[in-house]
């Protein structure tokens, strides 16, 4: 059993009974919720006559569903338009703080608690959203749950929950130029595989990790879920400090100091024991592609599909399963595949240093003519900073489409999906079967700078020829 | 699907009914109940659309079609059944479709807790087991008769021992797998803690 790392410390803090049958009582610090996932839960209260516990401790805002051509009022899709309704009642009936479309603060969930200094370190965190990992990031626990967890949350701010165990996964070294953290994740989750975390949380450390931005260290635990870790995260350091310290919920002051001495009391003790440890080599990882339908069945660039014989006897169910929906044969290149639709966008990869590499990529190049290509902003304000940049611009005269901020296509709630068999290469997390809105739609995970990449050329690319040029 | 349905209630400790297989790993919920479903404030009219977009591929073949499992309530499936998404609309989905039970390989952790958070108890067998289940399935009806105190599975044919976890086991026996109201219960504990943590202190001006 784990002792002293980060994680053992945030539980035991944030423990508040030992209930019968062996799972803790969970205090939550910060609840985030969002139009999907909460009004089943809003309803369980009702139905059960209670009220919210600390509604000061929930935040709220609208992503899944949210058109991105046009936001104006009544959304065109009548459910969308019901669901956002119910929402903003329900945040006015029980006084839960909400950021609305045009607050200036709205967003995707996990894009916009971090940059408002919600999001911390040492805090539990918890939202009806398996991405929820993503403020990990900061060395904070924060983990997904259900709707029923959801109304448990509202209504008690605990949930019940089993400890889980603790994995650290090492990355020693750094990056090489071109490698993204998205490649570094989607890398982790190939040599681990999509259900090794299941019961872990994941410590991603060593220096690769550290010498990451925050926003990188948020792609990383983003898609701690997608290795099956319901909880992924970093220890904090200067660069976390540095992240949060002005945000406008970020403590003042004597608070600030206050802060900064507890948030470095809480990193795992360099004695700290593990249920398991992993170490890897960053500077190994090149950029790295999906090719089949799940987020563990990727390689890199200049790899080809695996052949069925090279794969282990787990793997292979699905990876015939993987051909044939993506249409690829075993042995054949990933590289030069033509892509259809081009996404940058998402909770993983959505914020303004990944609009900044991918326009970067594309500045005074066009989007091939074959291909559909859109970009999302993450939030109002990475949208409102990528303009006083000029990104916007960038990214308009190479023929991408500039959309207001959302979940989009990353799941395809509102109508940003893909026709038939299209093909996306995407800066998201799922490749899963039918995801990106089309039953049979086939999806390449990437970094986004790869989906710049792949946008010029029309067909999955190899970043570093553009870079490195 | 069934016409009448309605939410589990108090203690569970029998599941007793026919069996359904589903073979494949990784099944993730987005396949258990795409996300234009989720566009709703309700989950009462999810069980016609489990796995929606799996059956309209298969023409009517897919488990979930097939007359032979109309009436199942045990679903038996493979490794890391329902990964992806927290949506709990995927187990309310199952649920709604017919579903009290499932033995798998291994769950994923998002869906494990949204499934004994409503009332559906999952239980895990080694991979052979499991595909002995599914093979014995594909052949004959396979009837089982699970005990939840005692953690076994029994048929006609064979019985096997079920793994589950203690505290959801325990859970089901004494009906109090609805968290809410065994959470309710520490109120003051809850109120001690909102008081002692560190960071509410130094976050007065949220508050």
């Amino acid at each position: 059993m784990s002792q002293n790392t980060l994680f053992d410390k945030v539980w035991d803090l944030h423990k508040v009974s030992s209930l019968p049958g062996g799972s803790d009582q969970i205090f939550i610090g910060l609840h985030l919720i969002h139009e999907v996932t909460s009004p089943q839960a809003f309803g369980g209260l009702k139905d059960k006559n209670l009220k919210v516990k600390f509604p000061n401790r929930t935040v709220a805002t609208v992503d899944h569903i949210v058109p991105t051509d046009n936001q104006s009022r009544p959304f065109k899709d009548n459910l969308a338009e019901q669901m956002i309704k119910t929402l903003e009642k329900n945040c006015s009936q029980h006084k839960i703080r909400f950021f609305n479309i045009g607050s200036g603060n709205q967003g995707i969930v996990h894009v916009v608690a971090p940059e408002l200094g919600l999001t911390q370190p040492g805090m539990t965190i918890a939202c009806g959203d398996s991405h929820t990992s993503t403020h990990g990031a900061f060395g904070s626990i924060a983990f997904g749950i259900g709707t029923s967890q959801v109304r448990d949350v509202l209504a008690t701010q605990t949930i019940a929950m089993n400890k889980l165990k603790v994995r650290q996964i090492w990355c020693e070294n750094k990056l090489s130029n071109g490698v993204y953290a998205k490649d570094l994740v989607l890398h982790i989750i190939n040599k681990l595989g999509v259900k090794a975390g299941v019961g872990f949380a994941y410590e991603f450390a060593g220096p690769a990790i550290h010498a990451l931005s925050m926003e990188e260290r948020m792609t990383i635990c983003n898609m701690s879920i997608e290795g099956g870790a319901r909880c992924g995260y970093i220890n904090p350091d200067e660069k976390t400090f540095a992240y949060i310290k002005n945000k406008l919920y970020a403590p003042k002051n004597d608070q600030w100091d206050q802060a900064l001495t507890w948030w470095n009391s809480l990193k795992s003790n360099e004695n700290s024991i593990y249920d398991d440890v992993i170490k890897l080599d960053a500077s190994k990882v090149e950029p790295t592609v999906t090719w089949g339908i799940t987020p563990g069945q990727s390689i890199s660039i200049n790899q080809q599909i695996p052949l069925i014989d090279d794969l282990s006897p787990n793997d292979k169910l699905v990876a015939e399963e993987a051909y044939e929906y993506m249409s690829f044969k075993p042995g054949q290149s990933i590289k030069d595949t033509p892509v259809d639709v081009c996404f940058i966008g998402s909770c993983t990869n959505g914020r303004i240093s990944d609009l900044r590499v991918a326009a970067k990529v594309l500045k005074d190049k066009k989007v091939s003519k074959n291909v559909k290509a859109f970009v999302v902003p993450g939030s109002e304000k990475v949208a409102n900073e990528a303009k006083q940049e000029g990104l916007d611009k960038i990214f308009k005269d190479s023929g991408f489409q500039w959309r207001e901020p959302g979940c989009s296509m990353c799941l395809a709630m509102n109508s940003d999906k893909l026709i038939g068999r299209q093909l996306s290469a995407s800066s998201s997390n799922r490749n899963f079967k039918g995801r990106q809105g089309s039953p049979s739609g086939r999806t390449l995970l990437m970094s986004p700078a790869m989906v710049a990449a792949a946008a010029i050329n029309g067909k999955v690319s190899d970043v570093r020829e553009f870079i490195n040029k | 699907m069934k016409s009448e349905f309605t939410s589990p209630i108090g203690k569970i400790s029998e599941i007793n009914g026919k069996c359904i297989s589903l073979k494949g790993n990784d099944i993730d919920t987005d396949r258990i109940i795409p996300a234009r479903f989720l566009k709703c404030v309700n989950f009462d009219s999810l069980g016609e659309s489990v796995f929606e977009d799996d059956r309209k591929t298969l023409k009517g073949r897919h488990p979930f079609d097939l007359k032979e499992n109309k009436d199942s309530t045990i679903l038996i499936v493979n490794s890391n059944f329902g990964c992806g998404s927290s949506r709990e609309h995927a187990p309310q989905a199952l649920m709604r479709w017919g579903i009290k039970a499932i033995i798998g390989e291994s769950f994923a952790d998002i869906f494990y807790s949204n499934c004994i958070a409503i009332g559906i108890p999952c239980f895990t067998l080694p991979k052979k087991s499991i595909q002995k289940l599914q093979n014995y399935n594909d052949k004959e009806f396979l009837i089982l008769e699970i005990d939840v105190k005692n953690s076994l599975a029994k048929s006609k044919d064979f019985n096997f021992k079920l793994e589950i976890k203690d505290s959801s086991r325990k859970m089901f026996l004494s009906g109090e797998w609805d968290a809410t109201s065994t959470l309710l219960k520490n109120e003051n504990l809850i109120e001690n803690k909102f008081n002692d943590l560190p960071y509410l202190k130094f976050n007065t001006h949220f508050t």
